[in-house]
């Protein structure tokens, strides 16, 4: 048994077992040392090759912000739409191709705080859709400025001496504006979070994945929250699962509390059920 | 391993066995699979990436148990795992 | 030309054209004078298995007519002036992913709220130019129910064609009004096409152009993993943020059009071959002049009228031609001096140009276009 051969592997690159998912000629990507956003991208590929349907029905729609450079670094059709607007973008991209797994992977800013209107009504039609969230509770990109999911009292770049507004409660908005799958996990479940996504791809409807994640370089640094490891563990640390409380429950505290797992998975009609019960299908009349 | 005595089954369980591999440049040195790795099998090295960031090296091949932690909470696609038999 | 004849108003032959021109998916908000277009929509499209979706706001209405429209369905939106400028940042992605699709503005009385239900044709600037960024753009215009028809289709052929959002600008009257309207049989309605490549997935670049600086297009989910983005990008559709690559994505752009203007621009002619003056109309404005037209000759002057049905690119060799010719252009436009500026710049002195301007809320009379046409 002893018998092994200790290779010096660290310098060749092999293959990784991402890389039929990933655009390897744009590797190393963006994201900054210790960010997380790439662990919650590499789950969503985990969760696409774990789902066992075939690649090509996969696309990804992402908005503007770090987390919306995630199209550009997935080997399937995917979008790099405009500050907010992933959600109904994807909308229309669905509707023309109902049979595809539309999957709009962005962050905090762009899905909830331009995009909110759009994020409630997409729920609220419950279209099929399964939208990633990737919370570091700021605008990462343009170096850290508030959100509608910053802390109350956190420093960002435009809060200097503490944010006085309340942030959302994603989970609890989601689930009341209608999305039928709701779940929270911090960036260190990745397993959780990678069988979450899994089971939001195959679910009927409108789900919403809201991730936990540290960004370091802004938020982290402007909050004092130590190095990226530093960041994961106390979040890991003060993270509690809860599956299947309310979501209005779902505290976020991120210096004291966060719950996490999946709050809500029901079954509804969905947008493209009841457009066929009201519509139905006719044949093409001449014009 | 410790154990606070030994499994009935010890000798019929078999112990998977992994090889890492790192694609160094692609690593920004956040060392998440250091500190994750069950059995401490990756440390950092002084050595320094084409981008010059320390990476991780593989520092006891033979105590990874293909647990492929290391790869999942990797964000930099920098390192994985094989199945290496038992 | 044989058709079956309608006697119906312009928004409703605009939805339509539509549907006849392939149309199988329409977002869109309601915005007085354009709501009739998305009504008609909602209930013609399930009917020809299409989708109507009303979207919470115009911004979202354009987004997911990029979506569906890269989705492979032909899609299109119509609103008016307050609705136009909410769509402007999303019109400007479809240009730079080069997304085929039809925006419609029914203008209305501005700026802001303005008259609502009162027509105007104040946008044309901002058609041009509304979005950010140095971009060409295509933009028609109808001055009848019957015109609305043909440029309609003829939007979604050019945007076929050249691979990019294109804006029909036409306005409240001309939406509102019901006049009759021939619509050709289906087959004798010339569609263009999506260009679909014929390369294989590994050897396809998303922009790589054909001769025509047109990019061929792809099904989604068949395979080809393109990626589209509003950034700067190369052939491959990556972004890359440099300025040569930015200098090649917009000479593509913009020469895609401007090559093509011969193929692009339209207008018709109206006893021009011995005028002395011509009056350069569009939309509604088309009708009080027409009535001008016959007025002047009647007193004797030659007078002849250029009718713009494509706005953008403009006719500047046309006018260029024109201007060696005649002593004078007189350009009508419900706004305080927008196309008239195009003329003057494209005549470079040669003739006047008179800008017969009106604030908005009505249309001409035709006597003062008659005044200005005997003024020169």
């Amino acid at each position: 048994m002893k018998k092994q051969i200790v290779e010096e592997l660290n310098g060749m690159p092999g293959t990784h077992p991402l890389s039929s998912l990933l655009r390897e000629d744009r590797m190393p990507h963006i994201w900054c040392p210790g960010c997380d956003i790439g662990t919650v991208f590499s789950s969503c590929l985990t969760a696409i090759h774990e789902s066992k349907i075939d690649y090509n029905n996969f696309a990804m729609v992402s908005g503007i912000g770090c987390t919306g450079r995630a199209a550009g670094y997935i080997k399937l059709d995917s979008f790099h739409t405009t500050h907010g607007r992933a959600i109904p973008f994807a909308t229309g991209l669905k509707i023309a191709k109902p049979k595809m797994k539309i999957i709009v992977f962005s962050g905090d800013g762009d899905l909830f705080t331009i995009g909110g209107n759009h994020f409630i009504h997409a729920a609220r039609r419950n279209i099929d859709l399964t939208v990633i969230c990737v919370n570091n509770f700021t605008y990462g990109m343009t170096g850290g400025q508030v959100a509608s999911t910053t802390p109350f009292n956190s420093k960002t770049s435009t809060t200097p001496q503490g944010n006085f507004e309340k942030p959302f409660n994603l989970p609890y908005m989601a689930a009341a504006a209608g999305a039928v799958y709701v779940s929270r996990w911090t960036t260190l479940d990745v397993r959780r979070l990678t069988s979450s996504i899994v089971e939001a791809f195959n679910k009927k409807g409108f789900s919403f994945i809201e991730v936990i994640s540290s960004c370091p370089t802004s938020f982290g640094r402007k909050n004092k929250l130590g190095s990226p490891l530093d960041i994961i563990q106390h979040f890991h640390k003060i993270s509690v699962i809860k599956n299947g409380i309310h979501p209005k429950d779902a505290n976020l505290d991120i210096d004291k509390e966060i719950v996490v797992g999946k709050f809500v998975d029901m079954e509804a009609p969905t947008f493209f059920d009841l457009l066929e019960k009201i519509y139905p299908p006719e044949t093409e009349k001449g014009a | 391993m410790k154990y606070w005595r030994k499994p009935l089954d010890y000798e019929d369980i078999k112990i998977p066995r992994g090889k890492v591999s790192i694609i160094e440049d692609r690593c920004k040195g956040c060392s998440f699979c250091v500190e994750y790795c069950p059995r401490d099998v990756l440390e950092m090295s002084e050595h320094f990436n084409k981008k010059g960031y320390h990476t991780p090296y593989v520092r006891k091949p033979e105590d990874c148990v293909n647990c492929n932690f290391c790869e999942v909470i990797c964000p930099e696609f920098a390192i994985y795992v094989e199945k290496m038999g038992e | 030309m044989e058709g079956t004849e309608h006697f119906i108003m312009g928004d409703v032959a605009c939805a339509e054209a539509a549907i006849a021109s392939g149309c199988r998916f329409f977002a869109g908000y309601p915005i007085t004078p354009a709501t009739e277009i998305a009504e008609r929509m909602a209930k013609r499209l399930p009917q020809v298995g299409g989708v109507y979706i009303q979207m919470e706001d115009e911004l979202a209405s354009m987004a997911a007519v990029l979506g569906a429209s890269w989705g492979g369905l032909k899609s299109m939106t119509a609103t008016s002036g307050p609705g136009f400028s909410l769509m402007m940042e999303n019109i400007g992605l479809g240009i730079v992913m080069e997304v085929p699709c039809v925006v419609v503005n029914v203008q209305r009385a501005g700026p802001s709220t303005g008259l609502p239900t009162l027509c105007a044709q104040g946008d044309m600037m901002q058609a041009r130019w509304g979005s950010h960024g140095h971009y060409e753009i295509i933009a028609l215009s109808a001055s009848s129910p019957q015109e609305l028809f043909d440029v309609t289709i003829k939007a979604f052929n050019l945007s076929e064609k050249y691979r990019l959002p294109v804006l029909i600008m036409t306005d409240e009257v001309v939406g509102h009004m019901t006049e009759k309207v021939i619509i050709p049989p289906s087959n004798r309605i010339e569609i263009y096409p999506r260009r679909i490549t014929k390369l294989p997935p590994e050897e396809y670049l998303p922009y790589l152009p054909d001769e025509d600086m047109v990019a061929p297009m792809v099904g989604i989910g068949e395979g080809y993993h393109i990626h589209s983005t509003g950034l700067t990008h190369d052939k491959k559709g990556y972004p890359v943020i440099s300025a040569p690559v930015q200098k090649d994505m917009i000479d593509r752009l913009v020469y895609k059009i401007r090559n093509n203007v011969d193929d692009i621009v339209e207008y018709r002619e109206i006893e021009t071959a011995d005028a002395e003056i011509i009056i350069v109309a569009y939309g509604i404005s088309v009708r009080p002049a027409q009535k001008a037209l016959e007025l002047a000759r009647e007193k004797g002057i030659k007078c002849g009228m250029l009718r713009l049905t494509t706005i953008w690119p403009f006719a500047e060799k046309k006018i260029m031609e024109l201007a060696s010719q005649v002593k004078g252009f007189v350009v009508p436009e419900i706004n305080y001096g927008q196309i008239s500026l195009e003329v003057e710049r494209c005549s470079a002195g040669h003739a006047k140009t008179i800008l017969v301007s009106h604030a908005g809320g009505a249309i001409f009379n035709p006597n003062e276009i008659l005044e200005a046409v005997e003024k020169l």
